[in-house]
């Protein structure tokens, strides 16, 4: 596993191919959209999606704290994918999700589809962080030093091979930086979209996600998606910022 | 194979008071006389029969299917519900049924009434159609499916007494088929009384068929039609210089052109989309006479094909290049030549592109093939043989896939309460399904019933519920509504219309990854025109006009045949007897000379296996001979196996024949290769690794209803689909790799795409015979396929080198 490092507004961090950052001088992991939940959302609306997405986050998770054993985690907003999500969390992933949070000390950044975080399952609860020039927040907004989830990031190159492989990314320009869905089920919005590209107003570098290392590359060799619609799951709430 | 039933039996009427009034008037006053197999069909229609009729185009098929019907319809009246459905596997077939059978209906003055069912049908019509049942029902796989889920199945249905299918062969080696198969058991439940009735082009093996058709296949008689006229064959080899490599057969074209102008109305028949783009232009650039020559396949706008279908039958065309968009249906009796270009894959498959030509049985149809390099010049021989020894190929019937279940047994739900029991004797009744095991049809249930996870993790979201009267049923009346919206077993890539201007018409479509490697002021050809690309506008592509450049041409993903076994059998045999070498054109007899001193051609019961270093690199080139999708999948096996060997192969490209594998070391013991254990120690990780399952495994979520195809109210894209399909797949893979859909996706990717037991048949078969050739230079036969390299791949955008080797190892990745 090689993570990538990354210039953000002055501070040295390192992007995970788990598609979470770890800043070494403070020993924070941060990590955005784990949308517990998602699966059971979606089968009660009749679309019986794997249970499994509650056991693949956690252990995804899990592993990003083995591995950087970090003094603070993050979360960066939307943690729970929605409001009935967080209360009927099964019992065995609760007390699970409950263990992980108390290894270290441990931040709820609110996102839009979680406002209301158990106060039970541990961890302090904020609409933002601030610290050292960067900004923690869920939603982006394009200021500088901003970190930021919310879009889910999602980028397409076409291969040599003639394929297109569409892959979860960071978008970074040295300035901001928006992270990837880390939950298993968390669909994407391509990095090229105007809500995201639109963030950066002179470009910027995608870092697709591959199975053990970061794959840079600059947005001009990307493809769009080409249809009006996203990859929306039927239920799932645009995942555009409310207001820009 | 049990007896065949062919004449009427002895003592029935002779041929001409046969039929009964007024339908032996009717014939005489059109001049015809009826058809040994039309009288046969009627006898048998009295007993009550099940009947495969297996009869050459032009033999009068159809209306021999529908004449018990008919002639019942005649004596009985109509009115009293729908006496017979069909099903073919083409709305457009449907549709130019239904014309031909309004003449005849029309002319004798008969009670019958007549309708079409397809996905075009109107709001208002289906409703017609329930109010007022037809006599006579046409429709497709799909529609049918969809009849069979409204609770009025049963009530619609009873009155039912013969079900004709069309097509039949192409229908049952399809996946399509496998969902009516089930459909028509179905059908044997609710109406016992009625006759089931297959019409098929002449196959390998009717035996099959007589089994798909009925339960009982001795059940089945097997009426044979008159054999046609033999087909006179010619293999056109053009002046000039024969082309190594490629598929597009471009030196050939004046050749075909100068055909086209000695006949009246040709079809010329090619193997992929893209093909008939190239042809199709290269054949205009050289038609100084402006003869009409139109083009026809799948990815045109519909209204333009209607159109071109529409002048072939007013006779008004000189010639049309075609895909197999006409192999099946509609019949125009004035073609007086067939011609194909490029390889023929197959035998029998080749005599349904002949039979489009001259439907009066009698004459003989005429064909010319047209080969496009010297490997298919020995593959066109091939196929000539085989047509005129009379020994056909292919024809394997589609095997029952979970995920098709799955859809059956919804759809079944939403039609009522159903008794697992019954159900399952009505699945195994079904020649797909025959060998399904009551555990499998239990997980099935449970997929559909709660998602099928461990532990019943879903309980508490069931679809399905069981009652105290043990009856299954739907949870929520809604859910009907989200099957009908997702009925079907195709799941097609990804594609955009394309509209010349913005506001101008539109010309068809083309797949949404051609798209994305194109740049604005980039040219491509389509739609017969060499077309700009302008940009995208809402979920359309935007053309105009283009002046020139080099155009790219469109691919479509699928579509390509593999070479069938029984061809390649032939093949390997021309190549091992220097005796035949002297029928054979020039340049293809100097090339297998020149093979032959060089290296080899092989013995058939050997493989072939040729190393030599080229360009730095190292080359192995084996010719299994096996078809492009074994050789795919023994590629995929061949270069994990040489990493492992620390051989360090950097890639492989296959072709119908041969596959070529390249990397920085030479392959010194190739029997360290090709060894049995290779499917056994490598398949299985392989499998569960490559894109070939994803890519199943997406078309399996959305068959089995976990993905929807459509919502109500709006419908999800291809790429949509597959986002979520491909998150579900790795969550699955990982968690319950034995999941019902995961097993889906891995029996389908193995029979469908990968061809798994030709290989490993391939693989038996050579042990300890394998030819190892070691050259200091690529050999002639591997000139093909060597050249092949690099076009193999589509271009994409300049990428630069770093990036490249990314993307390369992301490709690695990701291919496993």
């Amino acid at each position: 596993m090689r993570p990538e490092p990354l210039r953000l507004a002055g501070r040295e961090l390192l992007l995970d191919p788990a598609g979470a950052v770890f800043w070494p001088e403070r020993a924070m992991l941060v990590l955005a959209d784990l949308h517990l939940g998602k699966a059971e959302a979606l089968a009660r609306r009749g679309l019986l999606a794997p249970p499994h997405e509650l056991a693949a986050t956690l252990d995804r998770l899990e592993a990003l704290l083995d591995r950087y054993r970090p003094r603070l985690a993050l979360s960066l907003g939307d943690g729970f994918h929605d409001g009935r999500a967080a209360r009927a969390l099964e019992g065995w992933a609760f007390d699970r999700l409950a263990a992980l949070v108390r290894r270290q000390d441990w931040l709820w950044i609110t996102g839009n589809h979680d406002p209301a975080i158990p106060l039970s399952l541990g961890g302090a609860v904020l609409d933002r962080l601030e610290l050292d020039g960067l900004t923690f927040v869920h939603v982006p907004s394009g200021a500088a030093g901003e970190v930021a989830g919310h879009l889910h990031p999602v980028a397409r190159i076409a291969t040599r091979a003639g394929r297109v492989q569409r892959r979860r990314c960071f978008a970074c320009d040295g300035v901001r930086l928006v992270l990837p869905a880390t939950g298993a089920l968390a669909g994407g919005l391509n990095v090229l979209d105007p809500a995201i590209a639109g963030l950066f107003p002179s470009g910027f570098k995608a870092f697709l996600l591959g199975a053990d290392r970061i794959f840079p590359i600059p947005a001009e060799h990307l493809l769009p998606d080409l249809d009006p619609y996203r990859h929306r799951l039927p239920d799932e709430r645009s995942p555009r910022p409310a207001a820009t | 194979m049990s007896p065949v039933l062919v004449p009427p039996r002895p003592g029935a009427s002779p041929v001409a008071a046969g039929l009964p009034e007024p339908f032996a008037s009717w014939f005489a006053a059109r001049g015809w006389r009826p058809r040994r197999h039309q009288l046969a069909m009627l006898e048998l229609a009295k007993d009550g029969r099940d009947v495969l009729l297996v009869a050459p185009t032009g033999g009068g098929k159809t209306l021999a299917g529908f004449l018990p019907s008919l002639v019942e319809l005649a004596e009985r009246g109509g009115g009293e519900g729908i006496h017979t459905l069909y099903v073919s596997p083409l709305k457009a077939l449907s549709a130019d049924v239904a014309r031909n059978l309004e003449t005849p209906i029309r002319e004798m003055g008969l009670p019958v009434s007549l309708a079409v069912r397809t996905g075009d049908t109107k709001a208002a019509a289906r409703a017609r159609q329930r109010r007022r049942p037809p006599d006579l029902l046409l429709t497709t796989p799909e529609s049918l499916a969809l009849l069979l889920s409204y609770p009025d199945a049963a009530e619609r249905f009873a009155s039912l007494r013969a079900v004709v299918l069309d097509e039949l062969h192409a229908l049952a080696e399809s996946k399509r088929g496998v969902l009516l198969a089930l459909g028509l058991s179905r059908l044997r439940s609710l109406a016992p009384g009625a006759r089931f009735v297959g019409l098929s082009a002449t196959v390998a093996d009717p035996a099959a068929l007589r089994r798909w058709l009925a339960p009982t296949p001795e059940r089945v008689a097997l009426v044979e039609g008159e054999p046609g006229a033999k087909p006179e064959l010619l293999i056109l080899i053009p002046e000039g210089p024969m082309p190594w490599a490629g598929h597009y057969a471009t030196h050939a074209a004046p050749a075909v052109l100068e055909l086209v102008r000695r006949h009246r109305t040709s079809i010329v028949f090619v193997n992929t989309r893209a093909q008939a783009e190239v042809l199709f232009g290269l054949l205009w650039r050289l038609n100084a006479d402006n003869l009409p020559i139109a083009l026809h396949h799948g990815s045109l706008e519909a209204e333009q094909r209607r159109k071109v279908e529409a002048a072939m039958a007013a006779g008004k065309l000189r010639a049309v290049v075609a895909t197999s968009s006409l192999d099946l249906g509609i019949d125009w009796g004035d073609v007086d030549l067939v011609v194909q270009v490029g390889a023929p894959k197959g035998a029998a498959r080749l005599l349904q592109r002949i039979g489009r030509a001259n439907h009066r049985l009698e004459e003989p149809s005429k064909a010319v093939l047209v080969p496009a390099n010297r490997f298919e010049v020995l593959e066109c021989l091939a196929a000539r043989e085989a047509v005129e020894e009379g020994a056909l190929d292919g024809g394997t019937i589609a095997p029952g896939g979970l995920d098709v279940l799955a859809q059956h047994l919804t759809g079944i739900a939403c039609a009522g309460p159903f008794d697992a029991d019954r159900v399952f004797e009505e699945v195994r009744a079904t020649a797909p399904y025959a060998g399904l095991a009551r555990a499998d049809f239990d997980a099935v249930l449970d997929f559909v019933a709660t998602g099928g996870y461990a532990l019943g993790r879903y309980e508490r979201f069931r679809r399905l519920v069981r009652g105290p009267d043990g009856l299954w049923r739907l949870s929520d009346p809604r859910l009907a509504r989200q099957y009908r919206m997702n009925v079907g077993t195709i799941v097609e890539a990804p594609v955009m219309k394309v509209r010349l201007g913005p506001r101008g018409r539109r010309l068809g479509e083309v797949e949404e990854y051609f798209v994305s490697t194109l740049s604005p002021g980039d040219t491509f050809l389509f739609a017969g025109r060499l077309l700009e690309f302008v940009g995208v506008q809402e979920d359309e592509v935007i053309v105009k006009k283009g002046r020139g450049g080099e155009p790219k041409v469109p691919a479509y993903a699928g579509g390509k045949l593999p070479l069938t076994n029984a061809l390649s059998a032939r093949v390997k045999a021309m190549l091992a007897d220097p005796a035949r070498w002297g029928e054979f054109p020039a340049p293809v007899r100097e090339w297998l000379d020149a093979q032959a001193r060089r290296s080899t051609t092989g013995a058939p019961s050997e493989l072939l296996v040729e190393t030599f270093p080229r360009g730095g690199r190292q080359f192995l080139v084996a010719y299994p001979m096996a078809g492009r999708n074994a050789h795919q999948t023994l590629g995929m096996l061949l270069t994990r196996r040489m990493e492992r060997l620390g051989l360090a192969p950097l890639g492989f490209v296959a072709s119908d024949y041969c596959i070529a594998v390249w990397g920085r070391r030479p392959v010194e013991r190739p029997q360290e290769l090709f060894t049995v254990d290779l499917l056994a120690d490598d398949l299985e990780e392989w499998m569960a690794e490559s894109s070939v399952v994803k890519r199943t495994f997406r078309n399996c979520v959305v068959v089995a209803g976990l993905v929807e195809r459509r919502h109500p109210g709006r419908q999800k894209t291809g790429r949509q689909l597959t986002m979520s399909a491909d998150l579900i797949y790795d969550v699955l893979r990982k968690y319950e790799p034995d999941h019902v859909l995961l097993r889906a996706a891995r029996a389908e990717a193995a029979h469908g795409m990968t061809d798994i037991r030709r290989l490993s048949d391939l693989l038996n078969a050579v042990q300890g015979r394998i030819r190892h050739v070691r050259l200091p230079r690529i050999s002639p036969f591997a000139v093909a396929i060597v050249a092949g390299i690099g076009k193999e791949f589509v271009g994409g955008e300049a990428l630069d080198r770093e990036l490249e080797a990314a993307v390369e190892e992301l490709v690695r990745e990701a291919m496993g």
